[in-house]
């Protein structure tokens, strides 16, 4: 059953309160549980739940041509796949734009956030290079799909490794991992996507949240060289925000950012480690 | 050289170690994960509940859809996101071999959605997928005469083995390698999947689905006992 | 030796126990099948996946999990989906489409206008007056029933539901009481609670979820009214 008017109200009287229906401050996200390496099959992979939301990913590398205007780097790609495992809203079908515009905000917020050194992905200039994709399934849809699918891709991303490469052949050999780590740099993004609801501003919707929810703003943001930086801003929806909203939302993120990202990372190095 | 051992030490009637949960979906009706070793599937079930469009509904009793679906990291080499020819052959024997169970002839204009997602692959997915179908099945609800067992046995060589593996459905020497996926009704004990893939002789059949049925035992054990250790939620 | 109350827990757990579809219950031509269930020769076998209760002659199942049927006299909440010119269609999260016809709401209707009354996305309480092949007739005719105005609406597992009414209401009133709001319970799970403050209210929710998570055990009223008593004193001191 869709989120009823009365809720959707009675939503936003709460807020206005500064209260929401499971006792969370506006800005505080749902428990977090990260577990990398969860494939036998993939590259590189990770499993992510936001409260009860649980989305998985998966890194697979293939051998491709560079960009005629990148002849010395490799190529990304990010797909998702709302499955209608995860909720009856979701039907089969080509990816509808919700799962298209979703894998496109996660997709620029790690390509701009130079995670991926993909000068390192380079095989034979002009001719052969390493394309990283990287593929997002729901499993359980509680709302915030988005902000739990960026951090199982990065997650995934982190522990991937590079599939053996048979040079006389050719051919890349799956099945066969080298012990070669996928080359990162220390740029790791993380999304936070901010929902208006009413006139309050919150992070980590839940599912009647996102529904009751009047228009977004997602934002990327990576460790700059000396600052952090902003890799992708997305508003959707078709409510207007005014420009003070945008101004607080974009340092609330990084507030948040600065918040967060240690523990973020200690618990995927913790869970990593744990599965070695 | 001759088949004489399994590549991972198995005996020949020996199963990969199973594995079963229920309630992986929380936001579905019912959901269900099966394992064989490292084949993992996970089903989810939606309904019963009213079919749109409209033409589509039968007047007469309650409609089984079933969509089976394997996620691009589950193989080796990534597997392009969307339908599949093989997919849509298996979506529907699978809704064959479940649909005998249930009991939803007073559904009328009503489906039961079963979606099935293989999250890892090592053979017997489809199998796999039956199994956690059948448990999403019971967990939501839906009325059934049974439950639905089903196991991949396989001829390699000239030696019937229980619970294929790939390595083992890879097998090219001597007669090669034969696939049989079976699934059983629990209780009747009804055949309800049965597919050959490969070369078997007539006189050896008899023995494969003899072996499918005491392997399909051992499965239904597993899942009645994930079902009783159901606590309340 | 076992003491008395153990012998009662454990005659309790055997007159209980989880069942899978297809598995016998009970054997013998004195038990009558009951809901779920079905006579198969000398043997009543499970048609659902549930508690098996075979506490009487009449062995049925109670279950744990899955959808709500509707049964004729039921008081659902329902939220509606779409308008048509005789009345509108009712989602009660029932396997059938459910219908409310002009004739049963619960005020004038304007013929013209049939959002007047009810509008798309209200929520109402209703009772089923009958479920047929084609779907669940409704009516908003009677007490405590229609349009439901403010409040929140929570989702239970519909199994839960005789748990949180309690017997003769007992629970239900109970946590009516504490919270201090108004609380309707439809058989499907679906809840309705008011209150005058959003404390009171998110108190009311977290008291039934309490009693949902703790449906299984034993002397579950005087556990909720320990709780209650606790988390009223420090809902009090925020």
């Amino acid at each position: 059953m869709d989120v009823p008017n009365l809720t959707k109200k009675r939503i936003k009287d709460y807020l206005e309160a500064g209260k929401r229906f499971d006792g969370r401050k506006l800005l505080d996200h749902r428990n977090i549980e990260i577990e990398p390496c969860v494939s036998n099959n993939a590259e590189g992979s990770a499993r992510v739940k936001m409260g009860d939301t649980e989305v998985i990913a998966g890194v697979k590398m293939g051998l491709g041509e560079p960009y005629p205007d990148h002849e010395d780097e490799g190529t990304m790609m990010t797909t998702m796949e709302l499955l209608p495992l995860s909720s009856e809203n979701f039907e089969y079908g080509p990816p509808r734009i919700n799962a298209i515009e979703t894998a496109r905000i996660i997709d620029r917020g790690i390509r701009e956030s130079g995670l991926i050194d993909f000068k390192k992905l380079c095989v034979k200039k002009g001719e052969k290079v390493w394309t990283v994709f990287i593929d997002l399934y729901s499993i359980n849809d509680d709302g915030n799909l988005l902000d739990a699918g960026a951090l199982a891709a990065i997650t995934a991303l982190l522990n991937a490794k590079i599939p053996k490469y048979d040079e006389k052949q050719e051919k890349v050999v799956f099945g066969e991992l080298t012990t070669k780590k996928l080359p990162l740099t220390k740029d790791i993004p993380i999304t936070f996507t901010f929902h208006k609801i009413g006139k309050a501003i919150i992070l980590d919707p839940s599912r009647e949240e996102e529904e009751a929810s009047d228009t977004r703003l997602s934002i990327a943001l990576s460790h700059g060289k000396k600052e952090i930086m902003v890799n992708a801003m997305q508003k959707g929806g078709e409510v207007p925000f005014s420009q003070e909203e945008i101004i607080k939302i974009i340092d609330a993120a990084e507030k948040k950012y600065k918040e967060i990202e240690k523990e973020l990372f200690d618990k995927i190095e913790k869970n990593l480690k744990a599965k070695k | 050289m001759a088949f004489t051992k399994r590549p991972d030490g198995r005996k020949f009637d020996e199963m990969r170690e199973m594995k079963a949960k229920v309630g992986v979906v929380p936001r579905a009706d019912g959901s269900a994960l099966f394992a064989f070793g490292d084949t993992i599937a996970i089903a989810s079930v939606y309904g019963p509940k009213p079919l749109h469009p409209q033409h589509l509904q039968d007047p007469e009793k309650g409609v089984l859809r079933v969509n089976y679906d394997m996620i691009s990291f589950s193989v080796n080499e990534r597997k392009r996101p969307g339908p599949s020819r093989r997919g849509q052959e298996i979506s529907k024997v699978t809704e064959w071999a479940l649909a005998p169970a249930l009991k939803i002839d007073n559904f009328q204009n009503t489906v039961v959605d079963v979606h099935i997602v293989i999250l890892q692959a090592n053979a017997s997915t489809r199998c796999a997928g039956i199994n956690a179908a059948a448990l999403a099945l019971a967990h939501a609800g839906v009325p059934m005469k049974e439950l639905v067992s089903a196991v991949s046995i396989g001829k390699v060589d000239d030696k019937i083995v229980i619970d294929l593996i790939k390595e083992e459905e890879d097998y090219k020497e001597g007669e090669g390698s034969t696939d049989i996926p079976l699934a059983f009704l629990s209780e009747s004990g009804k055949i309800t999947l049965l597919q050959l893939d490969g070369k078997a002789q007539t006189k050896k059949l008899k023995e494969i689905i003899e072996a499918g049925k005491k392997a399909c035992e051992k499965v239904y054990e597993l899942q009645k006992k994930t079902l009783k250790e159901v606590k309340g939620e | 030796m076992i003491s008395k109350q153990e012998k009662e827990e454990k005659n309790e757990k055997e007159k209980r126990e989880i069942v899978v579809p297809g598995e016998i219950i009970v054997s013998g031509e004195d038990y009558l099948p009951g809901e779920w269930t079905e006579r198969e020769g000398k043997n009543i076998i499970a048609s659902r996946f549930g508690l098996a209760d075979k506490s009487g002659r009449l062995v049925k199942i109670i279950p744990l999990s899955g959808i709500y049927i509707p049964r004729k006299g039921n008081v659902v909440i329902g939220k509606v989906l779409d308008i048509t010119f005789n009345g509108w269609i009712i989602d009660t999260n029932a396997p059938y489409q459910s219908f409310l016809s002009i004739m049963e709401c619960s005020k004038f209707v304007n013929k013209n206008d049939l959002s007047e009354c009810y509008s798309i996305g209200d929520m109402i309480a209703v009772k089923v007056l009958s479920v047929k092949r084609k779907g669940i007739d409704l009516t908003a005719k009677g007490r405590n029933l229609g349009k439901l105005e403010g409040g929140i609406i929570i989702h239970i597992n519909s199994n839960k539901v005789p748990r949180v009414i309690g017997k003769e209401g007992s629970m239900i009133n109970l946590i009516k009481k504490e919270s201090n709001c108004d609380i309707t319970v439809g058989q499907n799970g679906i809840i309705w609670i008011r209150g005058n403050k959003i404390e009171n209210e998110l108190f009311a929710k977290k008291a039934i979820l309490f009693v949902t998570e703790k449906s299984f055990i034993e002397g579950l009223t005087e556990k909720t009214k320990e709780w209650l008593e606790k988390n009223k004193k420090s809902k009090e001191e925020k």
